[in-house]
C-alpha cells in the first residue's frame, strides 16, 4: 500500500524541467546561483512564456551563457539585466518594471478595486438614507389604504 | 436616467471584450525593438567565404543600408530572398547580410543556389553579434541611416507589402534627409 502511494505520488509530481546544460554551469556556486536567479526573470523570446532558465531554445541557451559570462567578468546582477534589456527592451523582463508606461498595469487593479469599494459604500449609504427618509418607522396608513387592506384580509379569511 | 448606471458594468465589459478581441489581431512575436533610433552596436564580423568584406559598424555609416540577418537553415529566409534580391538588384538599395549561426559551406551553397544580393556578408557563427542587434529569430531586417542609426526593424520575412508601404518610403525619406 505504501509503495503504491509512493508510486502514485511520484507519478503525479511534475518533474522540474532542467534546461540548464551541465556544460553551462559555472564552477563557482555563488556565481551560478546568481546566474540562475537572473535567468529566471528573463523571458525567452522564442517561447515567450518561458524564462531562459527553463527554455530549451538555442537562443535561451545563448543568453544563459551570456549572463554567466557577464557575471564572470564581474558585472553586478543589475548590470547583467541592463545589458540584456539594452538589446531586447523591457519585454525580456518577466516582471515588468515600475515606470510611467507600466503605471496602469501595476496600479490599475487597485484603482478598480477602490472604485468598486467607493461605489459600494455610496450605494449602501444611499439605501440607508432612503430608509431614514421614509420615516424610520413606517408612516401611518392613510384611510384609503386601511380600507383596501381590510378588504384584502377579509377576502383571505373567507 | 439613474437606471442607466446599471448598464455601466455591461458597457465596461463590452469595452474590455472589444479591447481583448482586437488584441487577437496583434502578433505576439512582434516585439517592439529596443534599438530603434539607436546607433548600431559596435561589432566586427569576418567575411563569409566568397565575400571580400565582412560586416562591421563603421561600414554602416555614410549610406542608407539594409542589414538582413539570414541563415541557410531558415525556411522563411528563402521565402523573402526574392524580395531582398529585388531591393538590391532592381531598386539599388545597399543590402548587407549577417549570416546567423550557419555552417560556412551551407551558407555559401545557399547563396550560390538562390543568388547573392549582398554587398557584403558577415559570418556570425556563434550568434553573439546578433544578440547585440537584438535578434531573436531569423530572418530579421534592419534599416540603418547614414549616421549609422537603426531606424526600422522587420521581424520575420520582408514582404512586398512591407517594402512598398513602409520600407521604400522610409529609404527615400532617409536618403533625402541627409
Amino acid at each position: 500500500m505504501k509503495a503504491l502511494l509512493l508510486a502514485a505520488f511520484l507519478a503525479l509530481t511534475p518533474i522540474a524541467a532542467q534546461a540548464v546544460q551541465p556544460d553551462e554551469v559555472l564552477p563557482d556556486p555563488a556565481l551560478e546561483g546568481r546566474a540562475r536567479e537572473i535567468s529566471k526573470d528573463l523571458r525567452c523570446l522564442v517561447c515567450q512564456n518561458q524564462s531562459i532558465d527553463d527554455s530549451n531554445a538555442p537562443l535561451a541557451r545563448d543568453l544563459r551563457v551570456l549572463v554567466r559570462e557577464r557575471l564572470t567578468a564581474g558585472d553586478s546582477n543589475d548590470q547583467v539585466v541592463h545589458y540584456v534589456t539594452d538589446r531586447y527592451g523591457d519585454y525580456v523582463l518577466l516582471r515588468p518594471p515600475f515606470k510611467a508606461t507600466t503605471l496602469f498595469l501595476w496600479i490599475g487593479p487597485f484603482v478598480i478595486l477602490a472604485i468598486g469599494a467607493i461605489g459600494t459604500a455610496l450605494y449602501l449609504r444611499g439605501r440607508k438614507g432612503a430608509a431614514v427618509a421614509a420615516g424610520g418607522d413606517t408612516a401611518p396608513l392613510t384611510e384609503d389604504e386601511r380600507r383596501r387592506l381590510d378588504a384584502l384580509l377579509r377576502k383571505e379569511d373567507a | 436616467m439613474r437606471r442607466l448606471i446599471f448598464l455601466l458594468p455591461l458597457l465596461l465589459f463590452v469595452g474590455v471584450g472589444v479591447a481583448f478581441f482586437l488584441g487577437f489581431e496583434r502578433d505576439p512575436r512582434d516585439i517592439p525593438s529596443a534599438l530603434i533610433d539607436k546607433p548600431v552596436p559596435d561589432f566586427a564580423l569576418p567575411a563569409l567565404a566568397g565575400h571580400k568584406e565582412g560586416l562591421s559598424s563603421p561600414m554602416l555609416k555614410g549610406d542608407v543600408t539594409l542589414v538582413n540577418v539570414f541563415a541557410s537553415w531558415c525556411i522563411p529566409c528563402k521565402a523573402e530572398h526574392p524580395v531582398i534580391t529585388r531591393l538590391s538588384k532592381e531598386l539599388g538599395v545597399t543590402v548587407r547580410g549577417i549570416n546567423y549561426k550557419d555552417k560556412t559551406e551551407d551558407a555559401v551553397d545557399w547563396l550560390r543556389r538562390n543568388g547573392d544580393p549582398y554587398a557584403s556578408v558577415g559570418a556570425d557563427l556563434d550568434g553573439r553579434v546578433s544578440i547585440d542587434w537584438g535578434v531573436y529569430g531569423v530572418p530579421e531586417t534592419y534599416l540603418v541611416d547614414r549616421q549609422g542609426r537603426i531606424r526600422f526593424k522587420q521581424v520575420g520575412p520582408l514582404t512586398p507589402q512591407v517594402v512598398e508601404e513602409q520600407l521604400l518610403p522610409m529609404i527615400k525619406h532617409l536618403r533625402a534627409a541627409s
